[in-house]
């Protein structure tokens, strides 16, 4: 029921290859948290993996869209990476879809950021 | 058909555990009905936040209320009822969470999914407490089998 979060670094953004649920509780919470983690040291480039993020209920998506506004309140960029079918319609449903920044090739969405 | 009618119900503390017993039996129920994958996760997917608003908006975690899930499947309609103990929802005060200004919104987009996903939503106060009636037609997914 939980979801894994691992980190790494490639040109100077961070990517965050996120697996399971973000579901109200621990997805939630941990995704929350990482960002959160991440704007404190100084990384804003911020790149979601969600390609194997199978489910995500309400509270998740509010959850992506609080990381999204916070990114960019401290002048950084966070994008989304390989959509599941679920996430993706769930975020067309939710008209979310233009919000985001949304690539399904990894090194494309890097060479997206503007890196101010 | 009479034997295809199967009714069962939950009466469970305001948890998150409990969100996951009523999501994990709208799954088992929905499987067992013959929906496929997509409507599955439709009906799924609206009673979990069903629940969560139960919880988390009705009784607020109280350890004192109670949520009570109740699971139908008539033979040609599945009818999921999720009741709290909370103060009660009135739908008409929600914001629309497509609106401009509230689409960066963090939260409000739970009823807006349960309704995207249902066939109908009735929404009934109970002094105290609301009653969210979510209802699929298997109809439609049955002939297309």
């Amino acid at each position: 029921m939980s979801m894994k979060i691992s980190t790494r670094q490639v040109d100077g953004v961070t990517i965050l290859d996120m697996s399971g649920r973000i579901t109200l509780g621990e997805g939630s919470v941990q995704l929350r948290d990482a960002v959160r983690d991440l704007l404190s040291k100084g990384s804003k480039n911020i790149l979601l993996n969600l390609a194997d993020v199978n489910y995500i209920d309400s509270s998740g998506i509010g959850e992506l869209v609080s990381a999204f506004t916070a990114v960019r309140n401290q002048g950084g960029e966070l994008k989304l990476l390989k959509l599941t079918k679920k996430v993706h319609d769930l975020l067309q449903i939710t008209k979310l879809y233009t919000v985001f920044d949304i690539k399904d090739d990894e090194a494309e969405a890097i060479g997206a950021f503007s890196r101010a | 058909m009479d034997s295809m009618a199967i009714r069962f119900s939950y009466t469970l503390d305001s948890s998150l555990d409990s969100v996951n017993k009523v999501e994990q039996a709208a799954e088992e129920l929905a499987q067992k009905s013959g929906l496929d994958e997509d409507r599955t996760f439709q009906v799924t997917m609206a009673v979990r936040e069903a629940a969560v608003n139960a919880v988390l908006h009705g009784n607020a975690y109280d350890p004192q209320k109670k949520i009570t899930a109740t699971f139908e499947n008539t033979g040609s309609t599945l009818i999921i009822r999720i009741s709290d103990q909370g103060k009660g929802l009135d739908p008409s005060t929600l914001p629309d969470p497509l609106a401009p200004e509230n689409l960066l919104s963090g939260s409000g987009r739970g009823i807006f999914l349960i309704r995207s996903f249902m066939d109908e939503v009735h929404f009934k106060l109970l002094h105290p407490g609301t009653e969210l009636t979510l209802i699929k037609h298997l109809d439609s997914t049955q002939k297309s089998a």
